[in-house]
């Protein structure tokens, strides 16, 4: 019964959205930014916690070490230090705030911050071809991470 | 063992948190440089229209080995590119039978100030050129042979050689020749311009975020003085223009061609930046 649902909602959703593979998954232009925060799940599904704190050291990825220090992941070599530090950060912003913050820093501090956009297509000259069209994060690295900061409590 | 190791993490997060007290604190070092007995200007007033007050050179942003190595000639590795350098400029090659030596005899007086004034206007080619395009120019119209390839390991050290006899004298490049003052605008565009996916210019890490530390890289101004330099990572030279593409890579974006427009026009502007500072070629980095 339940499997017959669940496929009723996927072909309904699929009716609705014929183009959509992932039909909850928020699009980097669609993300709606209202008063610096991102209130809506990019995925609908929720954030890893573990698999957020991978994203956020691996230098492929978040590469969120680079700038910013964190007490938490000490194991991990060499912190910069060209952002505040994020020990804490939960205090000091909401899972909302953090999300905007994550998907276009642009759009919540200044068009100078040297933070990247993380789930932003509002990025820099020349690309690098093979990334043209690409995020740093897909959506859902983006949902682990918010995840994995909102630990962050001190 | 749970104790022991403890400890151990407990000694571990003293010694980190030590390390990130004494590197928020990311300065430049108080240190002066002298190579062969010749005193370097490491430090320097910067020239009217500049962003900062004081341009620094590179070196006081390494750590103290890498700081050491560059101050004896006889440890510093780079020195092996110069000398290569040296027996390129004695040696024949080409149609005509001659060898850089043939027309300009000792390099140590004709080469004297081309390493702190280059790059030049080039009236032929309507152009800048610096010391790489500079020595093609020769090898083609003046030997009769065929310019190098980028990054070819004689082009490094015959520039390492060329720019070595400038040693100690400070950057003074000449932008009211031809229109090197234009390429000086276009090259501080470039300057400012966000690239790749990053999303980051030049001006992001070496004038925002500059004494700061990205990941385990502490950001200097990105001055040019010390090119072609020696660094231990590759264990090797990396000429100027590598240099630049590497960082442009950096910001995930398609990298220009070395000598093109855009990198000669950058040449000109960062050279300018660096206008006081002392050749150093060829300088040490990690
Ligand atoms: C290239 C440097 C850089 C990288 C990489 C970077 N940030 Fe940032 N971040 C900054 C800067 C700079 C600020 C400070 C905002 C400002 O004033 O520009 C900042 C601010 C923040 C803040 C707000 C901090 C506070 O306490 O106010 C959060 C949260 C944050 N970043 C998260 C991240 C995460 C998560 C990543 C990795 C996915 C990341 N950053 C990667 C540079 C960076
Ligand atoms: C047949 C003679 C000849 C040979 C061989 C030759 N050059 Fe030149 N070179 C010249 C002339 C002529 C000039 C322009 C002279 C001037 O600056 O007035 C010049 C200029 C230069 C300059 C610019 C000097 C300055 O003050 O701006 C450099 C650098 C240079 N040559 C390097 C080299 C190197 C390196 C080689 C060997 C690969 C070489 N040349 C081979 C004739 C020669
Ligand atoms: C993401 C940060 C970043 C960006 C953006 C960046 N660089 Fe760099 N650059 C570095 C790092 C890190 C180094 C090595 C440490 C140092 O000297 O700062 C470096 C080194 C250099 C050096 C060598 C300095 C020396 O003394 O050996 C030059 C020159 C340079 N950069 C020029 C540029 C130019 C020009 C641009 C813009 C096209 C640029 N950089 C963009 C990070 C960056």
């Amino acid at each position: 019964m339940r499997r017959i649902l669940a496929g009723a909602a996927c072909a309904i959703a699929l009716a609705v959205h014929p183009l959509a593979a992932f039909a909850d998954e928020i699009a980097p232009a669609d993300v709606a930014f209202d008063d610096m925060k991102v209130t809506t799940s990019l995925t609908g599904v929720p954030g890893n916690p573990e698999e957020g704190a991978k994203a956020f050291a691996n230098r492929g990825l978040g590469n969120c070490l680079a700038c910013h220090a964190l007490e938490a992941l000490s194991k991990e070599q060499f912190h910069g230090d060209v952002a505040p530090t994020l020990d804490g950060v939960a205090d000091r912003w909401s899972p909302e705030e953090l999300r905007a913050i994550i998907v276009d820093a642009k759009q919540v501090f200044t068009e100078e911050t040297m933070m990247p956009g993380f789930y932003s297509l509002n990025v820099g000259l020349n690309v690098r071809k093979d990334l043209v069209g690409k995020t740093v994060l897909t959506a859902q690295q983006v949902e682990d991470v918010v995840a994995f900061l909102a630990t962050l409590k001190e | 063992m749970e104790r022991i190791s403890l400890a151990a993490g407990t000694a571990l997060c003293l010694l980190l948190t030590g390390l990130a007290v004494e590197r928020a604190f990311g300065e430049p070092v108080d240190d002066t440089l002298e190579i062969d007995g010749v005193p370097m200007i490491t430090r320097a007033a910067a020239p009217e229209g500049h962003p900062f007050d004081e341009v620094l050179s590179g070196w006081l942003f390494r750590e103290a080995e890498t700081r050491a190595t560059q101050e004896d000639s006889f440890e510093n590795p780079g020195m092996l590119a110069v000398e290569r350098g040296g027996e390129i400029w004695e040696t024949v090659d080409g149609s005509m039978g001659k060898s850089c030596a043939s027309c300009h005899d000792d390099a140590a007086v004709s080469m004297k100030d081309v390493g702190a004034t280059y790059p030049k206007w080039d009236a032929d080619a309507q152009r800048p050129i610096n010391v790489e395009l500079q020595i093609d120019k020769c090898r083609v119209e003046n030997m009769g042979a065929e310019p190098y390839k980028f990054d070819d390991a004689e082009q490094v050290a015959l520039t390492a050689f060329v720019k070595h006899q400038s040693l100690g004298k400070p950057l003074a490049i000449d932008l009211t020749q031809g229109e090197l003052q234009t390429w000086w605008e276009k090259g501080k565009d470039v300057y400012y311009t966000r690239t790749g996916q990053l999303n980051f210019a030049c001006a992001s890490c070496h004038e925002a975020s500059m004494g700061k530390y990205i990941r385990a890289d502490h950001l200097s101004q990105g001055q040019v003085n010390g090119f072609p330099t020696y660094r231990f990572n590759t264990a090797g030279m990396v000429s100027l223009h590598n240099r630049f593409r590497g960082c442009i890579r950096d910001t995930r974006a398609e990298m220009p061609k070395a000598f093109s427009d855009e990198l000669m026009a950058l040449e000109v502007y960062v050279t300018w930046r660096g206008t006081g500072l002392s050749v150093e070629t060829p300088a040490v980095r990690q």
